[in-house]
C-alpha cells in the first residue's frame, strides 16, 4: 500500500494540470505519530505533499459535502461507498468528481496501539506487513493484521466500488468474515444489562461531537442536538441526554453507514460508538439484503417501498 | 520558602493522613488512559502518568454544573424563585497536577476573577483547592510549554512543587495553602533552602532541555488584527477541521460556557455547561443569523482568541500553556504549533494585495 503514493501523485498532478479538477482531496503527513491530515492539493507543489499509508483512516467523503468545484478525491473502499451515498443523497454530483480509487488493506487503530504502551509513542513506521512503534526507550514490531481498526479487520469491501482512476490492482477481498459477532453479544443481553452496557460504553463521552462531525453522513445543516428553537435535547452531561444523542445519531445513519470507522477513530476518549451503527447495518442486511453505497442505481431501503419489504414488526 | 524532603516510604501514609482534612484528586489510569479522579481511601495518585487525557480544569469548573434550583409548582410558596444549591466547598487537593495544568488555572482566572466580575462558583472551588504539582522529568514530544509561557518546573499557580528524587520527593511549598498541606500530611523533614534550590535548578534545566517542540509568539502582538483576520492561510488551516469540540474540551485554558435551564416535571435547575466556539450554535442569534456561519469563521476565532485577542487584551502571552492535548487529540491533526507559527510569521504588507 505504501507504493501507491507515486501513482497517487502522478494521477493528481495530471488531473490538476489538464484542469479536469480544481483540487485533489487527499492526505498530507501528520505532525504526530499515526495521524495524517486531510488536505487539498491545488498545485503541482501541493501534490508533492500528498502521502499514503495506514494512517489515512479519516473518511474523505466528509469533505465533499455541498462543494461546487470539480474535485479529484482519493478514495478507499469505504470512502467510495460514502461517495456513492453522497451522490444518491444529492450532496455532490457525480460529474463533479474524479474518483482516484485506492485498493485498501486496512488502517491501523491508533487507540489500540496507544493503549499498548505506557510510555509516549514517538514514531510509528510501517512496511507492508509490520508496524514499528518507537518510544523514548522502547521499540516494538507489531504485526499490522493485529492492530488494524476493528472495522478494517472486518471489512469485506476493500476495493473502491466506484472509481475513475485506480492506483493499483484490486486487493483480494476478505472472505468468511464474521462481521457482527460483537453486535450479537449485545443483542443477547437482557434489557437491563443492555442499558448498563450502553451506560458504561458512553460514560466517558464529553459531547465534543467528533464522532458526528467525522461522519460523512452527518451533514444536516443543523443537527437535532444543535437545534435551539425549539431545543430537543439537554446540553449537560446528563446520561440520558448523552444516550439520546448517540442513539438518535445512529438511527439517522441506518441504511447509510458503511462502517468506515471514522467516528470511533475521531473520538478523543476512545468510545466504540460503532456498536450502534453496526447493529443497524446488520438489521438492514438481514431485513433488506442491503449494504450501503454499493451502487448508484439503487435507492436505499429506508427511502423506498417494495412490496416484499418485511412487515413482521407490524402487529 | 519552605523545602521539605518526603521519603517515598512516607508517601502513602502522608496521603492517607490528608484524607482526614481534604478530598483528594489525582491522575488515575482507567482502561486505556489517565484522567483526574477523586481518590478513594487507600488509592494513590499515579505519578507515572505522563499527562492526563482530559485536563483537570473540570475539577474547578465542571463540564456541567448546577448553579441554581427552582420549583415551577404554583402551590409551593417559593415557586419560580431561583435558589442557591448547597455545594461542598470543603478543602480539596489535587496531587500530581502538571505545572502546565496549574498555570492554566491562572489563565482561566483572568476570565472568572476580574476586578469587575467575580464568578462565585469558580472562585469558591479554586480557593478550596490546593494544587500539588509534579515537576515534569519526561515531557511528551508534543509539549511546547517552555515557549508558551510555562515550563516543566513552572511554579505559577501551584501551591507545592514536587520534584522526584528517586527515593524521595523534594517538596517546595509555594504558598500558605501548600505549607498547610505538608504539615497535615505529616511531612516535616525540612531541607536547607540553598541546597534544595540548587538541586531543583539543575534538574529544571535538564528538564527544560528535553522540551524539543517550540512555538514562536514574539510578533503576535504587533501584527495588525484586521490583516491577520483576513490572512489568506485560514482557508488552508480550516480545510481539514471537522468543527468538533475536542480541542476546546481537552484544553485546560478554554473557558467558554452556556447557561441552560433544565426542567423535569415541576422543578428545574439552572445549569452551566462548557460550550465551544467550534459549534455553530455558539454564536447563533435569536433571529437565526449566525455571525460565525462557516467553519472558517469558527476555526479562525479559536486561534485568533488564543493567539491574538488574548495577547492584545491581557498583555501576558498567549492563551495556551503548551500542554499539547489539542495536538495529540485533534481527530484530523490540526496542530496549534503550526498555526501559531503561521500567524507569528505573517507578513501583512506582503500579503495585503495577494487576494
Amino acid at each position: 500500500m505504501l507504493n501507491y503514493i507515486d501513482r497517487i501523485k502522478e494521477i493528481s498532478a495530471r488531473l490538476l494540470k489538464d484542469c479536469s479538477v480544481e483540487m485533489v482531496i487527499g492526505f498530507r503527513k501528520g505532525s504526530v505519530p499515526m495521524m495524517n491530515e486531510p488536505y487539498f492539493a491545488k498545485t503541482a507543489e501541493d501534490v508533492e505533499r500528498l502521502v499514503w499509508d495506514s494512517n489515512c483512516g479519516i473518511n474523505l467523503a466528509n469533505y465533499l459535502t455541498d462543494r461546487k468545484e470539480k474535485i479529484g478525491i482519493i478514495a478507499k473502499g469505504c470512502d467510495s461507498r460514502n461517495i456513492v451515498t453522497h451522490i444518491i443523497e444529492n450532496k455532490i454530483k457525480r460529474e463533479q468528481l474524479v474518483i482516484i480509487g485506492v485498493p485498501c488493506k486496512g488502517m491501523i487503530d491508533k487507540h489500540k496501539i496507544s493503549s499498548m504502551f505506557d510510555g509516549e509513542i514517538r514514531e510509528v513506521s510501517e512496511d507492508e506487513n509490520n508496524i514499528v512503534v518507537r518510544g523514548h526507550d522502547f521499540k516494538e514490531v507489531l504485526n499490522k493484521k493485529d492492530v488494524l481498526q476493528q472495522n478494517c479487520a472486518l471489512c469485506i469491501h476493500r476495493n473502491p466500488v466506484i472509481h475513475d482512476e485506480l492506483v493499483a490492482d484490486p486487493v483480494e477481498e476478505q472472505q468468511d468474515v464474521d462481521r457482527y459477532a460483537d453486535v450479537r453479544e449485545v443483542e443477547a443481553l437482557a434489557p437491563a444489562e443492555k442499558w448498563n452496557y450502553f451506560g458504561d460504553l458512553l460514560s466517558a463521552c464529553v459531547r465534543c461531537y467528533a464522532c458526528r462531525n467525522a461522519c460523512p453522513l452527518c451533514y444536516c445543516p443543523t443537527c437535532f442536538v444543535d437545534e435551539s428553537q425549539p431545543q430537543w435535547v439537554g446540553k449537560s452531561q446528563d446520561p440520558i441526554d448523552v444516550r439520546t444523542f448517540h442513539f438518535l445519531r445512529a438511527f439517522h445513519c441506518a441504511g447509510r453507514c458503511t462502517d468506515c470507522g471514522a467516528c470511533e477513530r475521531a473520538c478523543p476518549v476512545g468510545i466504540n460508538m460503532r456498536v450502534f451503527t453496526k447493529k443497524l447495518e446488520k438489521d438492514c442486511l438481514e431485513l433488506f439484503e442491503w449494504e450501503a453505497g454499493m451502487s448508484l442505481d439503487e435507492r436505499p431501503p429506508l427511502d423506498t417501498y417494495k412490496p416484499g419489504d418485511p412487515g413482521d414488526f407490524i402487529k | 520558602m519552605k523545602y521539605i524532603k518526603i521519603d517515598k516510604k512516607k508517601w502513602a501514609s502522608g496521603i492517607d493522613a490528608l484524607t482526614k482534612s481534604y478530598r483528594l484528586y489525582g491522575p488515575v489510569k482507567e482502561e486505556a488512559f489517565h484522567n483526574f479522579k477523586e481518590l478513594e481511601k487507600g488509592m494513590l495518585p499515579d505519578l507515572t502518568c505522563l499527562n492526563t487525557r482530559l485536563s483537570p480544569k473540570s475539577l474547578i469548573y465542571p463540564q456541567s454544573e448546577a448553579l441554581l434550583e427552582y420549583s415551577l409548582d404554583g402551590s409551593q410558596k417559593d415557586h419560580h424563585i431561583m435558589k442557591e444549591i448547597d455545594k461542598d466547598y470543603s478543602p480539596r487537593a489535587v496531587i500530581g497536577i502538571r505545572p502546565c495544568d496549574a498555570k492554566a488555572f491562572v489563565l482561566v482566572g483572568k476570565n472568572f476573577d476580574t476586578p469587575e466580575y467575580k464568578d462565585p462558583y469558580w472562585l469558591l472551588s479554586y480557593e478550596a483547592t490546593t494544587l500539588v504539582g509534579q515537576a515534569c522529568e519526561s515531557p511528551c514530544s508534543t509539549c511546547f510549554c517552555t515557549t508558551a509561557g510555562c515550563g516543566p518546573y513552572h511554579e505559577e499557580g501551584l501551591d507545592i512543587l514536587l520534584v522526584d528524587g528517586d527515593d524521595h520527593y523534594l517538596a517546595k511549598a509555594l504558598s500558605e495553602k501548600g505549607e498547610k498541606l505538608l504539615s497535615a500530611a505529616g511531612w516535616d523533614e525540612s531541607v536547607q533552602a540553598a541546597e534544595a534550590e540548587s538541586q531543583i535548578e539543575s534538574k529544571k534545566q535538564a528538564a527544560e532541555k528535553k522540551i524539543a517542540s517550540i512555538v514562536h509568539t514574539n510578533k503576535l502582538r504587533d501584527i495588525d488584527t484586521t490583516k491577520l483576520y483576513d490572512a489568506p492561510f485560514w482557508e488552508d488551516v480550516s480545510f481539514s477541521c471537522i468543527n468538533c469540540g475536542t480541542c476546546t474540551y481537552v484544553c485546560p485554558t478554554c473557558w467558554c460556557f452556556d447557561i441552560q435551564d433544565e426542567n423535569r416535571g415541576k422543578s428545574g435547575m439552572r445549569m452551566r455547561n462548557w460550550d465551544s466556539c467550534m459549534f455553530p450554535l455558539f454564536t447563533v442569534h435569536g433571529s437565526g443569523h449566525n455571525p460565525r456561519g462557516t467553519k472558517l469563521h469558527r476555526v479562525r476565532q479559536r486561534f485568533m482568541h488564543k493567539l491574538k485577542y488574548y495577547v492584545d487584551k491581557y498583555d501576558s502571552g498567549i492563551q495556551c500553556v503548551g500542554c499539547g492535548r489539542c495536538v495529540r487529540l485533534c481527530p484530523v491533526n490540526i496542530d496549534i504549533r503550526r498555526i501559531c507559527d503561521l500567524m507569528n510569521s505573517f507578513n501583512a504588507s506582503e500579503d495585503a494585495c495577494a487576494v
